[in-house]
């Protein structure tokens, strides 16, 4: 037999086999591993630190360092699928008609030896119970097959036929998944957008391959605003954004996290934020020699003449982190300070630190006193068009496993046979394709249900 | 009365249920598992309360969220889903010995919540990432999974100490048929199935609307795929390879263990984005 098979046959036979399927998986969900404990779509040096060169080599042959994109488990996907699509045609070919027959029939001799029948006896006749039984066999199962013996009379109802095919929409649901997951990945894109209060673009750049895309529409961040609690803890991040078609405003609309904006097959997130530096603010500056105070505001750029004209400050910029002495001091304003004929030299203010400036013991000191904080919006910017087929697959295989693991295909067989003038004898069993159990206990019920009457 | 004092006296009402429950099981006392089941239902009644009152706390501390957003919540939780699941199963199947191999784990889970000093009980407010309505039906379908992936594991066992001989004499050879612990473990290994899918496509919805994208690798996702895996593999092996018997309970005990590192490994070993719990 094993022979003379051709060898597209061998290839059949090797990709319908569930020895396959349970190999693939064993190899999905083991090397699933790695990439969780490698780190992933690091810089080289970080992966030269973290492992050293030689295993650096590796991760990079084996592309350990963006691991569910690379060629081999992508493979490894592939095969499942095409395991999944074979097993599926062949079992189906091959048990269609056995499930599905043109008329459904029953051998009542497989029914009478079952583990799980039940017997008891009646006083009233075989017809009169042949009659009610098919009353309640029907109100509880459904159409009931009738057959005469020489003694008696047979029984057959069932239902749940079609619940052989929920492992098929469970199969089927996960095609339907990676088909979904391909056309994201192919016709879709993920960007991450900054966006400045105020600032408006309509090109982004993915986030993978800095690829450029154009937008049909241009945001505009308005505003953000993050609110905390109490705690010190982030309570909710808002974006204000207004679309822009063609250059006149579309609509406004606050975006929230769990809250995006979805429009024209593009979703827009909330999904981080910072501080921009900000473009003006007030200085303080105190003359150390006369305590004469002067308080000016300044944009950026902008430079200002110092008391009894000793030089002049010039306003060049803000930086998010300052570093000092191995110290992270956070957000600082710096300023040039050039005293007549002097060099000039740079100082940093601290916005947290408003003394800082003082330590210095110059002539004059200098604090930053008030400055509209700015703020920009981190949005990710998505396009997904493969998201409805992977919806469909959720559905389907959240049905398909239930119709698999709780529905069952339940036959009940009943045989009614009369044993001497006054008694007839009954006997009540039933088989199911999953959960015998279950199955035991609603031929008890049933048992009771017909004792009863 | 708050809710800390009423899931504290719980972790002690749990503690008492596995002592009946070994005691029957060690002195072949029925009337022991009788007790053992009863004081599951009271500790499982002052758990719920504790859920309850501790949801209403969080409204008057002005957060109002549900109790699932912290590792003390998910423990608590996990021991509710465990015990109503258990109590289920001891109804339905009227075996009381395997309160033996299931208690404990209802017992350790809210123990750890209360007594290890690196899981805060303090109610603290949601993150923003966190509310969603999603949230409810994610955490409720995942630990309804791990409930049932607990009680297949501690049903697992049962392979191991049974004596095959019918006529041992050991304490072991009162425990349930073969044919019963292999219908209870694939039933709580198919219900777990059914809800770990539903927790985890209840979560890339959820993904998908709060950050853009339904599934990232992030470690815990890709974790709870891993144990996904492992138990469709379990399924592949018993419907389609005929496996049974302890062949089959190893795996069953490798699919827990990644539930427990998809729980508390990813959280404690690793970062991403479910570090808050």
């Amino acid at each position: 037999m094993k022979k003379n098979k051709s060898i597209p046959q061998q290839i059949w036979l090797f990709f319908c086999s569930v020895r396959l399927t349970v190999y693939t998986l064993v190899l999905l969900a083991s090397t699933s591993i790695f990439g969780t404990v490698i780190l992933q779509n690091g810089s080289p040096t970080q992966y030269v630190n973290l492992y050293g060169k030689g295993f650096y080599n590796l991760i990079k042959v084996l592309k350990l360092d963006d691991m569910y994109q690379a060629w081999w488990f992508l493979f490894l996907l592939l095969l499942l699928c095409i395991n999944i699509i074979v097993c599926s045609i062949e079992r189906l070919s091959l048990t269609w008609k056995i499930i599905f027959p043109k008329r459904i029939t029953f051998n009542p001799d497989r029914f009478k030896i079952l583990k799980n029948r039940e017997t008891f006896t009646s006083e009233k006749g075989v017809n009169t119970l042949a009659a009610e039984y098919q009353t309640i066999l029907f109100k509880k199962v459904g159409k009931v097959l009738y057959e005469k013996t020489e003694n008696g009379g047979v029984m057959y109802a069932e239902r749940g036929r079609w619940s052989r095919l929920g492992v098929y929409v469970v199969h089927a649901s996960i095609i339907l998944l990676v088909v979904g997951a391909l056309i994201g990945a192919v016709f879709g894109f993920k960007a991450n957008l900054r966006l400045d209060e105020g600032a408006k673009t309509d090109t982004l750049f993915t986030t993978k391959s800095r690829t450029p895309i154009q937008l049909p529409f241009s945001i505009q961040c308005n505003e953000f605003e993050v609110r905390f609690y109490d705690t010190g803890a982030p309570d909710e991040f808002r974006s204000n954004l207004t679309i822009l078609e063609e250059g006149k405003e579309s609509f406004t609309k606050d975006i929230r996290v769990n809250q995006p904006l979805r429009y024209k097959g593009i979703n827009i997130f909330q999904s981080s934020y910072g501080t921009a530096a900000p473009d003006s603010a007030v200085f303080e500056i105190m003359d150390n020699t006369t305590q004469a105070i002067l308080t000016k505001s300044l944009a950026v750029g902008e430079q200002l003449t110092l008391p009894g004209d000793a030089g002049i400050f010039e306003f060049q910029g803000v930086l998010p982190n300052f570093k000092f002495r191995e110290h992270n001091l956070g957000q600082a304003f710096f300023g040039k300070i050039t005293l007549t004929g002097k060099e000039g030299f740079q100082i940093p203010l601290p916005t947290k630190f408003p003394t800082f400036d003082k330590m210095r013991k110059g002539q004059f000191s200098f604090v930053v006193k008030k400055f509209d904080q700015r703020y920009y919006t981190g949005l990710q910017v998505t396009k997904d068009p493969g998201i409805w087929y992977v919806y469909a697959g959720f559905i389907l295989m959240i049905l398909g496993c239930w119709i698999t693991f709780f529905v069952s295909h339940q036959s009940y067989f009943i045989e009614i046979k009369t044993s001497d003038q006054n008694t007839t004898c009954v006997l009540v069993s039933g088989k199911a394709n999953r959960n015998n159990f279950g199955m035991t206990l609603k031929i008890k019920k049933l048992v009771t249900l017909l004792k009863d009457k | 009365m708050n809710s800390s004092f009423l899931l504290s006296t719980t972790t002690f009402i749990y503690a008492l249920a596995s002592v009946f429950y070994i005691g029957s099981f060690s002195f072949k006392k029925q009337v022991l598992a009788r007790a053992g089941f009863w004081v599951i239902v009271i500790g499982f009644i002052t758990n719920t309360a504790g859920i309850l009152l501790r949801w209403v706390e969080s409204y008057q501390m002005g957060y109002g969220h549900a109790p699932f957003s912290n590792m003390y919540e998910s423990l608590v939780f996990f021991s509710w889903t465990v015990a109503i699941l258990y109590i289920f199963v001891e109804l339905k199947y009227k075996e009381s010995i395997i309160g033996v191999f299931v208690s404990p784990l209802i017992f350790l889970a809210i123990a750890y919540a209360s007594f290890d000093p690196n899981v805060s009980s303090k109610i603290s407010p949601l993150i923003p990432a966190l509310k969603s309505n999603w949230l409810i039906a994610h955490v409720i379908a995942c630990f309804l999974g791990y409930a049932g992936f607990a009680l297949a594991f501690g049903f697992s066992f049962i392979y191991f100490v049974k004596p095959k001989d019918p006529k041992s004499t050991s304490v072991f050879s009162r425990l349930p048929s073969w044919e019963m612990i292999d219908e209870l473990t694939y039933q709580m290994i198919v219900f777990g199935f059914l809800f770990l899918t539903i927790g985890i496509i209840t979560g890339a919805v959820w993904a998908n609307s709060a950050w853009g994208k339904y599934w990232s690798w992030d470690p815990k996702e890709t974790w709870s795929l891993i144990t996904w895996f492992v138990y469709a593999i379990f399924l592949h092996l018993r419907m389609m390879r005929g496996w049974n018997g302890s062949k089959l309970a190893i795996v069953s005990i490798v699919g827990f263990i990644a539930v427990l590192f998809t729980y508390f490994g990813v959280n404690y070993v690793l970062s991403g984005l479910h570090s808050y719990g």
